[in-house]
Formats: structure tokens, sequence, C-alpha cells
């Protein structure tokens, strides 16, 4: 029995080595912070000993800090805030990208649609903190480009970062404009794998272009979309830090509508050093993002078994 | 026979009509992802003087090349960070392109085997993970790593997604019989590796190693964790803390505890945005390369089992 194993081991040496980084990589960048979520569950204190030490050593509060999460209005809060973004990002992005898909698709020139791709294509190479300064561009109080217009038509200037009622509309307009042309992409490559001859015969039938996108296209597209789509509900509880922490420039006064809950566990780490319950939080939105990405991905397998991630 | 002539057209076009309408719409979209850039650039070409009395404009007033001499003159904070980024994104593709070759490439292997537990090793690091906190508790108290150069370049290091889309490549891309003749001709696992597989695998170790080279040179967020040091400071932090300093030197300078020397040892805006373009200037010039293999990744597709 040992002896097997041993020569087993020693048969996959080699490979056995070239995995070792990695393994070690995930061990202390996957696995020991999974160990680490006890923190959890004690009042953490960060000890000069070290990490087990301060983790054998910190206070046992059991389900103290999920009770103090959820007993909150933060919780809710933050649970409602990255549902609610993420539900429009996926329901306005894949209308925008597939809508956009098609018109690429449909356009004559070929050379100007590639020119039309590679400038929707750049805000997705572009980090958060640079777009966060295009956004100021834009919305700074005495210098943004609209209050200079708001000005020029003879109304009054908006404090932008000061108004909570406007930033759900402007986040998810900077979001599909970061994300709409590189997602379109997937799309317009289903598209253009669509057999011709299905169109030839709808012309030939005397179908509109409508009627030939509603009745090829769309149903064509049909796997591709449910896949992105439920691939996006398993990531519904995670929320782009960068998108809420930079664009809003980590104004205060609009918390209420752009805290998530990746941002409240930042600033219980960073700012106001509640550890123990941002660590709840955090566990909290693994238990329930895990759910979800094993849901998603059962229902992926029964549509298209190719596309599922596991 | 005008009628023959006009079936004949490509299926897949609009009518002219259509086709101008498409073409605006796209034209524009594409125009509003463009316009920011230009416009943070032409922000940083404005005279500073104007900014006071007009605003940031589409056409200032003055031009000036001020804000680029400054930033030149005083710029060793820029060139700093400058060189902090270019080494992690240097050392950090190099780094990441090896241990995921070298992963994917073993669980890729039939003869390997441990492949599935190492497969799945992986994959669960993307279904769940301690969090924020607990890897920021990992990094800073078991390893140590708190204001040093390797917190930017180890934790974006491996991604269990990658391996995944690498080893599908080379599933489907290296044939058995290749690498079999290989060890016919009695060469080694790791001399297999370098000298069969790594050269034919190089589109796919192209695509990985430019994701993983856009992921070092936009980040911002392991050093808003880590880094506390100033010589430390990425390109992108770098951005990030001067805008929080001027925020709070702006909530400040009304009741005068700033001291007007602060207020114009700051940045002025127009030199702000100056550093903006020459942080995005280089990813504009590797544009071509990125496009290609994005796409190309995008539909290399297939991560499974």
């Amino acid at each position: 029995m040992v002896g097997s194993f041993f020569r087993s081991f020693n048969r996959n040496k080699v490979m056995l080595l070239m995995v070792l980084p990695g393994a070690i990589w995930f061990l202390f960048f996957s696995y020991l912070p999974l160990v680490g979520t006890i923190a959890a569950f004690k009042q953490y204190r960060f000890s000069r000993h070290g990490f087990w030490y301060s983790l054998v050593h910190s206070k046992n509060v059991g389900w103290a800090n999920f009770k103090f999460l959820f007993s909150t209005d933060a919780a809710w809060s933050i649970t409602r805030n990255t549902l609610l973004y993420n539900i429009a990002f996926i329901v306005l992005g894949l209308v925008f990208a597939v809508a956009l898909a098609i018109l690429l698709s449909e356009l004559a020139n070929k050379k100007l649609a590639k020119l039309y791709q590679t400038g929707m294509f750049l805000p997705y190479f572009l980090s958060w903190v640079i777009v966060g300064y295009f956004a100021f561009s834009f919305l700074s109080m005495d210098r943004g480009l609209l209050n200079h217009t708001l000005e020029y038509f003879g109304m009054d200037r908006m404090q932008w970062y000061n108004d909570p009622k406007v930033w759900p509309y402007i986040l998810v307009l900077v979001y599909l404009w970061k994300s709409i042309g590189y997602s379109s992409v997937v799309y317009l490559a289903s598209i253009l794998g669509i057999d011709r001859s299905l169109y030839e015969a709808a012309m030939i039938d005397g179908a509109s272009k409508m009627q030939q996108v509603r009745n090829i296209t769309l149903p064509m597209l049909k796997p591709i979309i449910i896949i992105m789509t439920l691939l996006a509900v398993g990531k519904i509880f995670y929320a782009d830090f960068g998108l809420f922490y930079q664009v809003p420039r980590d104004s205060g006064t609009l918390y209420s509508v752009t805290n998530v809950i990746d941002t409240y566990v930042y600033r219980g780490l960073k700012t106001t050093g509640e550890i123990g319950m941002s660590t709840a939080a955090g566990l909290y939105q693994s238990v329930v993002g895990f759910v979800l990405v094993m849901v998603s991905n059962y229902v992926v397998r029964k549509v298209d078994k190719d596309s599922a991630l596991f | 026979m005008p009628n023959v002539m006009k079936k004949k057209r490509n299926f897949h076009q609009a009518s002219p009509g259509w086709n101008i309408v498409f073409n605006l719409i796209a034209g524009i979209f594409a125009f509003l992802c463009v316009f920011p850039f230009v416009f943070v650039v032409i922000i940083s070409f404005t005279e500073e003087k104007t900014l006071a009395t007009d605003g940031y404009r589409i056409i200032p007033k003055a031009w000036s090349l001020d804000a680029y001499q400054y930033i030149f003159k005083t710029g060793d904070t820029l060139l700093r960070s400058y060189g902090v980024t270019i080494l992690v994104t240097v050392i950090g593709t190099v780094v990441s392109l090896l241990l995921i070759s070298l992963y994917a490439y073993a669980v890729s292997r039939r003869s390997f085997a441990y492949r599935r537990f190492f497969s799945l090793f992986a994959i669960f690091t993307m279904l769940f993970s301690g969090g924020m906190i607990p890897t920021y508790i990992v990094v800073t108290q078991l390893l140590g790593l708190k204001d040093s150069i390797w917190a930017l370049i180890l934790p974006l290091a491996l991604n269990a997604f990658y391996i995944m889309i690498l080893r599908t490549f080379y599933i489907t891309g290296i044939p058995d019989a290749i690498i079999e003749s290989g060890k016919i001709d009695g060469a080694g696992e790791f001399r297999i590796f370098s000298t069969i597989v790594l050269p034919l695998s190089l589109p796919g170790l192209a695509t990985i190693g430019l994701f993983s080279t856009l992921g070092y040179w936009n980040d911002w967020f392991n050093a808003l964790l880590y880094i506390d040091d100033p010589n430390k400071v990425p390109l992108q932090a770098m951005l990030m803390r001067i805008e929080s300093s001027m925020q709070f030197i702006q909530q400040n300078s009304a009741n005068g505890s700033i001291s007007l020397e602060v207020l114009q040892s700051m940045p002025q805006d127009t030199a702000r945005m100056a550093m903006v373009v020459l942080a995005t200037v280089p990813i504009i010039f590797a544009y071509p390369f990125f496009q290609r293999y994005f796409v190309q990744g995008l539909t290399v597709g297939g991560v499974k089992e």
C-alpha cells in the first residue's frame, strides 16, 4: 500500500514538481485565507506574534459578529445595493451588448466597423483610477464639463459628488460605458458564425431585416446569451470594487447608494477597524456567492454541457 | 438586370438607409468611448490659469505645455512610480507565465496520475474564497509582505481561470503524438516542455501574458491594501493618492489649517491630468496587441474538464 503510493509518486515526480510552485501559491493565497475566515467568529486582534498566534489567541465570540452585522442597517443596504446594481448591469449590459453586436454585424463597410470596435474596446483596458479621473473631468463642481454645460443653458450647477439621487444612474452609465464594447465582441463572434444560407433563405421568402433578427439572429444567439447571463448571475453577490470606490471618489455623502459588500468589507479593514464584523460580511458574501455559482453552473450544465465551468 | 445585381449583395447587410443610421449609432458610441480620454489630454494641454475662470473646456482659450514641463522638472514621484510599475509588471508577468504554464501543462497531461486532484485544487479557488480580510491577514502577518514589492506581485501571480484556459489550449492544440515522439527520442519531461510544448503554445502564452501584463499595469488595489511606503507606490496608486490628498486639502483649506505653501506644492489640475495621460499612453501603444489577443482569448472559450 505504502509501496504502491511511493511508486506512483516516483513515476509522477516531474509532474508534481511542475505543479508545486502553483500549488504552494494556492495554499498561501487561497487555502490559508479560508482558514483565516475563523476570524469571523473572533474578536480579531493583530498580534505581533503573527498569523497563527493572532488566530488562536483572539477571543472567541461565536456568532456575535454575524448577529451584530445583521442587526445593523448596513447588512441590508449593502446587500440591496450589490444585488440591484448587478441586476441592472446584467440586464442592461446584455441588451446593449447584443444590440451593438447585431448593429456592428449589419454594417456595410467592414473597415469602419473595425474602427468603431477599436474605439469601443478602449475603456475596457483602462483602470478604475483613470476612469475616476475621467468622471471627475465631467462631474467636478466648479470645473466639470457637465456643470459648465448646465450653466450655458441657464441652469444651476449641481453638486454631483454630494447628491446620492443621481449616482445609481451615473454608476450604471459608467459601467456600461466601460464594459459593453468588450462584451459585444463575444456576441459578434457568434453572430458571424451563423450560417449565411439561413439569411439567404429568409430573404428569398421576403423576410424584413427585423424579422431576420427576431427569427434567426436572436434564436441562434440564445445559448450563448443564457450561458453568459447565468455565469454573471453566479457572480451577482460580488461587486466591482473599483467602480464603487474610485468613481464616486469615496465620498461619504454617497455611501447610501455606493456602498456595496466589497467596499463595506474594505472600510471595515482600513477605516473603521471592525475586523471581525467585516470578515463576517466577507464570509457571508463567499457562502451565498458559492451557492449561487453552484446553482447557476448546474443550470448551465443542463442547457449546454460544454459551457459549464466544471 | 439590376434586380439580380441587388439580390447579389451581401445578405448580412442592412438597406442603405439603415446602414447610415447604424453607422451613426455605432460611430457615436465609439466616439463617446474615446472622448473622455481625448478630453483629459486636452485639459493637460490647457493653460492652468484659464481653468480657474473657465473650468475644463473642450476648446480651451489658451494652450500650454506647462503641465508636462512641471512633471519632467519635479517628476521624481512620477518617475519612481513608473519604475515601480514597470518592475512589478515585468517580474509579475514572467513569474505568472512560469507558474501558470507549468501548472496548466501538468494538469493537461493524461499521464499525470494526480491531474484530477490538482485541477480541482485550482478550480475550487474560483468557487469559494476566504475574502479580502483573511487574505490581508495572511499576506501581512504570515508572509510579512506589508510594504514589500512582492505584495504587488504575488497576489496577482496566479489565477485558476488562466490555468484552465491554458490547459484547454494544451489539450486541444498539442497532440499527444508529438510529446510521445519526444519521449521516444529520450527527452525528459522538462525538456519536452521547454523545447516542444512552449514553442507550440506561444499564441496561448501571449494571450495569458497580455492579460496579466494589463492586470499588473492597472493594479492599484494591492497597493491600497499593502503599500504605505511612498517609494513603492505604483503608478495607478500614486494617481489615486494625489487625488485623495487634493480632496483633503480642498476640504481643509477653507478653515485655513493648510498653508498656502502646501497648496502650491501640490500638482495643479493640468499636471494631474498630464500624469493620467502619461499613465495611459503605454496602453494606447500596446493597443493593437491587446485587441488582437483579447479577442482571441475570449474565443478560446471552453473551460471544462
